[in-house]
């Protein structure tokens, strides 16, 4: 048993638009993403992150190159429902990823889809909802939930698949501060406490923090990766490619050039604090 | 103005009505509505309204809840009621002008008004005791038998989930496009129909894209949580038949058997 979780080898996404131009999301992408990593792929607008996303869960299929889910080819069909199973996905609308008029019953869509035993499914709901605390509202309609409760509903949603690998399509994108803190802590604990591989797709760099591992994306290529302190030390290439870094970092980074001595990668504020 | 539409205006409970497996209570009322068409005299009224009262009482649903819901049928109620009255020839009891009103006519009349007055209050209790989600749940089992003959039942249930789902979401979305369109000048509440017609042209086209955006984000989310269609999908709550459900199915058609009874042999 080897120890990678997804496998992206030389993979090429193109498609046709309205105009039938020829257009090239992902160029030539390779990598490898191994069991219980947090990666987080940052990139702005168009710059094929969630394309990329969308090809680990097999809702998209490769114009060249292969992915493996756990060593499953995303293009055998036989295997697709595992490979769904195994790498689930959680999208950036909220309000566009809940089925049902009831709490539990969205979060046991997933697990009835796979055909699992009532009493399994009972079980993994209770579980996946006691894992996102939302378990106080498992009876309430979702219409009523704030965008963060909504949010996590949908994570315990793919929980109670049972997934090895949860992929996050900018999961902040559409909520409020509060919100994004309440999905943040989530995925990280899903991370560290249930140890589940996370790539989570973003915009904001204080999410990337944390991660195991970064990976930069630009028209379709991976630009940079490295752990966060590689990456973010990096300030003229991160600003080359229009993302922010963490306002620590900046900070670090404009002492610097005013001739203060002081490290470059620095992430946080007590990191900084304690250099004080 | 959007937020007063209630939708199957569920009434929460634990009554032994709302505890009532979806399914028989779906067909309870069926027989309850096809009963209502053979009752031609008063007697077996007062079954009809024996049951239904009974049943209310067990229900714990204030009258005054099932009463509202008739409200907007009055309308219809009463023109039955005259259309029935003035046009059925019989026994003349008096005319006013070329209007005649008949014996017949009358109790016609009365007939029909009431037929539709227990069709209302039988169907609304019927929503207001079952959850949208047991309601469909109760009519994808029932229709699962047509399914061979090409009747898709699971699609049927799943489009009224969905429906029920985004109803919510997509009137708050109305409400947001029309303050968006009112910020900017836009009129929905003056002249006439032909112009409140055309004014709300701004309000749809916005609402039908973002209905289709949001259509296709849901497609690609149930695809990846593995949906593909009813086969092989189980349930997390199986619905099973009790003795309180043999007992309820087995007093209504108790009832029915009476009233044929009253309009065959009476």
């Amino acid at each position: 048993m080897n120890n990678v979780m997804i496998k992206i080898d030389n993979l090429t996404y193109e498609y046709t638009n309205n105009e039938n131009q020829t257009n090239i999301a992902l160029d030539n992408v390779s990598l490898e993403i191994e069991k219980g990593e947090f990666v987080v792929v940052l990139g702005h607008n168009g710059s094929g992150k969630s394309t990329l996303a969308k090809h680990i869960n097999a809702l998209l299929l490769p114009s060249k190159g292969h992915i493996y889910v756990n060593g499953m080819d995303t293009q055998s069909e036989d295997k697709l429902w595992d490979i769904r199973q195994t790498a689930g996905m959680v999208f950036q609308n909220p309000d566009n990823q809940l089925v049902a008029t009831i709490v539990e019953e969205d979060v046991a869509f997933g697990p009835e889809n796979q055909g699992i035993e009532p009493k399994e499914i009972r079980k993994r709901v209770d579980r996946a909802l006691e894992i996102v605390e939302m378990t106080k509202y498992k009876e309430h309609a979702p219409h009523l939930l704030s965008g963060g409760q909504k949010q996590r509903i949908a994570i315990a949603g793919v929980l109670a698949m049972n997934p090895e690998c949860v992929i996050f399509d900018e999961p902040t994108a559409m909520l409020d501060p509060s919100g994004r803190i309440e999905v943040m802590n989530t995925i990280k604990k899903l991370n560290k406490e249930e140890g589940k591989t996370i790539v989570h797709i973003t915009h904001y760099m204080d999410e990337a923090v944390d991660a195991d591992r970064i990976i930069v994306m630009e028209e379709g290529k991976i630009v940079l990766q490295g752990s966060p302190k590689e990456v973010f030390s990096q300030v003229e290439k991160m600003k080359e490619y229009g993302l922010d870094i963490p306002q620590v970092t900046e900070l670090s980074y404009k002492l610097r050039n005013e001739g203060i001595e002081i490290p470059s990668d620095i992430l946080t504020v007590e990191e900084m604090v304690r250099l004080i | 103005m959007l937020k007063n539409i209630t939708i199957g205006q569920y009434f929460p409970g634990n009554t032994i009505i709302h505890k009532l497996d979806p399914r028989i209570k779906i067909l309870i009322t069926l027989i309850f509505i096809i009963a209502l068409f053979f009752v031609d005299s008063f007697t077996p009224y007062l079954f009809v309204i024996a049951f239904i009262f009974i049943s209310i009482v067990l229900s714990k649903v204030p009258l005054k809840y099932i009463l509202k819901g008739l409200k907007p049928l009055f309308i219809i109620i009463l023109i039955t009621f005259f259309i029935n009255a003035i046009l059925t020839p019989g026994k003349l009891i008096f005319n006013i002008g070329p209007i005649s009103i008949t014996e017949e006519g009358l109790r016609q009349a009365t007939f029909m008004a009431l037929r539709l007055v227990f069709l209302v209050v039988g169907t609304s209790l019927l929503t207001l005791t079952t959850s949208p989600i047991a309601l469909t749940d109760g009519i994808e089992k029932l229709l699962n038998p047509f399914r061979k003959v090409g009747l898709p039942a699971h699609e049927l249930a799943m489009m009224m989930t969905i429906a029920l789902r985004f109803i919510p979401t997509l009137l708050e979305e109305t409400d947001k496009i029309m303050k968006a369109q009112m910020a900017r000048g836009a009129d929905f509440e003056s002249g006439n129909i032909m112009n409140r017609a055309k004014s709300l042209v701004p309000l749809l086209v916005p609402l039908f894209i973002s209905a289709f955006r949001r259509a296709d984000e849901l497609a690609m989310a149930m695809e990846a949580r593995c949906y593909r269609g009813g086969d092989n999908r189980t349930r997390m709550k199986v619905l099973s038949l009790e003795k309180r459900d043999y007992l309820s199915l087995g007093i209504s058609l108790l009832m029915f058997a009476i009233i044929i009874f009253f309009r065959y042999f009476i």
